[in-house]
């Protein structure tokens, strides 16, 4: 299925969004990876306001190149999931409604997402530059520090994704290869 | 006895960091052309045609094509009969990086220190591999590596008895395990031999091989065949959401080694495989 969708993402967005859905997603959303993940969640263990409001809220997991001189951003593609599992659930308890990575995630990641009426998109890694062309704002917001890995907003128009897992907790990874392997043994018989 | 100034070896590797970033290599390119001809699964050929999309468009606005511009890998084939004048020829290197990662708009993804983890702001130090080789040239490879792919890289030393069935095993194991996470479709370096570093080395420069291109060895050429089909028989697909493309190549170099021993290394590179070569 083919769906447009906006941000903020409410819990009832959510539960419309199937694994394998291919999904255009319009709005703000902020970025964040690795440190900013690590910073975000020290300051809420010691009660101190975080860069964003977290509630209804999509996060990408990138670490965008510099942009050139007139260029809103450069190459912008999503980074590993999985590296993102030890503070994604926090997260979602927070408010924290979807995140836009790829790869895999952990049995603990798709628990909270069920518990938390989530959603993890899968963006196409290595497509940095096609990615880069739904980016139409961005803007620098906390951590300058961290480089590539500060925390930016950015407003994304129609940026192509793809439902891995929904919020019953269904995955794409194993229902896609599932389905691929069984038409081969089909092809086959 | 011929000169060449560290100068040149700094301006080379700058001008190859930007251009790796920014073009794929044909071999690549036409891999993932002829993988989606064969593709029948949906999901499977609508990732290859926007990765397809992708290097193109960053080749028109001169946009890296993936934005984890990588760890700057430098392999210096340096001929016996080179002297090189000037300075010093890791700093000059290391200049090239610099400067290349910095004009060519790229990220700096390079931390100080394993454990305490400070970025040093201009992706140096580069990881660099020299050898000396006959001749008076110098050739320059430059390889921007990822590490979504190089986190899901594996190394094994395996006792001669096991042979050849369970270093297929091994490999085969080694791309299912790492499924969707290193943006497959995926090339595949294998290092079989020699001991457990130069096993390594050995993987990370089969993927430097053109994929068009088998092994000199017909053994090997049809192992490399073998474990292509194979690979391509585990589901995983494009991006993880299944079909048949979860590789378009694999490449295996190997070398002597111990009467005891059989290490092998099983280096992954994701779809943006990239790598160029200048010599001087």
């Amino acid at each position: 299925m083919e769906k447009y969708i906006q941000t903020p993402l409410t819990k009832e967005d959510a539960k419309a969004l199937h694994a394998g859905d291919r999904v255009y997603l319009t709005g703000t959303i902020y970025t964040a990876r690795d440190a900013a993940h690590k910073r975000m969640c020290q300051a809420m263990e010691r009660g101190q306001k975080l860069p964003f409001d977290l509630e209804d809220a999509v996060i990408y997991y990138v670490g965008p190149t510099p942009e050139r001189p007139g260029k809103v951003i450069g190459s912008a593609g999503p980074t590993t999931g999985g590296r993102m599992d030890a503070y994604a659930p926090v997260m979602m308890a927070a408010g924290n409604r979807a995140m836009i990575g790829k790869g895999a995630r952990s049995p603990q990641v798709t628990e909270a997402i069920k518990e938390h009426t989530c959603v993890y998109f899968g963006a196409i890694g290595g497509a940095g530059a096609l990615l880069s062309r739904c980016i139409k704002k961005c803007e620098l917001i906390a951590y300058e520090d961290l480089g590539a890995e500060a925390v930016r907003k950015l407003y994304v128009e129609d940026m192509p994704l793809v439902v891995i897992i929904d919020c019953e907790g269904n995955n794409l990874y194993e229902s896609g290869r599932k389905a691929y392997l069984k038409t081969v043994q089909s092809n086959e018989k | 006895m011929r000169e060449i100034q560290v100068q040149q070896i700094t301006d080379v590797v700058e001008r190859l960091c930007i251009e790796a970033n920014q073009y794929l290599p044909e071999d690549i390119r036409k891999a993932i052309q002829s993988c989606h001809a064969q593709e029948d699964w949906e999901d499977a050929r609508d990732v290859l045609e926007k990765i397809t999309e992708n290097f193109k468009i960053a080749g028109e606005e001169k946009v890296p094509i993936c934005q984890d511009t990588g760890l700057a890998c430098v392999f210096l084939e340096i001929g016996q009969d080179v002297h090189i004048g000037g300075g010093n020829l890791a700093e000059a290197v290391d200049e090239g990086v610099r400067r290349g990662y910095s004009r060519g708009y790229l990220r700096k993804s390079v931390v100080k220190d394993p454990i305490r983890r400070e970025n040093t702001g201009d992706n140096t130090p580069a990881m660099i591999y020299t050898e000396i080789v006959p001749g008076s040239q110098i050739k320059i490879t430059v390889a921007p590596k990822g590490f979504g792919s190089e986190n899901m890289s594996a190394l094994r030393m395996f006792k001669p008895s096991q042979g050849l069935e369970t270093i297929k095993k091994f490999i085969l194991e080694t791309v299912e395990d790492a499924g969707p996470n290193p943006c497959p479709p995926v090339v595949v370096g294998v290092g079989i031999g020699g001991t457990f570093d130069k096993a390594a080395l050995l993987a990370k420069k089969a993927l430097m091989r053109p994929v068009d291109v088998p092994s000199p060895d017909p053994f090997y050429a049809q192992l490399e065949e073998e474990m292509l089909e194979q690979i391509n028989r585990l589901g995983i697909g494009p991006q993880g959401f299944g079909g048949r493309t979860t590789a378009i190549g694999v490449n295996i170099e190997t070398m002597p080694t111990h009467i005891a021993g059989m290490p092998c290394a099983v280096n992954i590179n994701c779809h943006v495989t990239r790598h160029k070569t200048e010599i001087i």
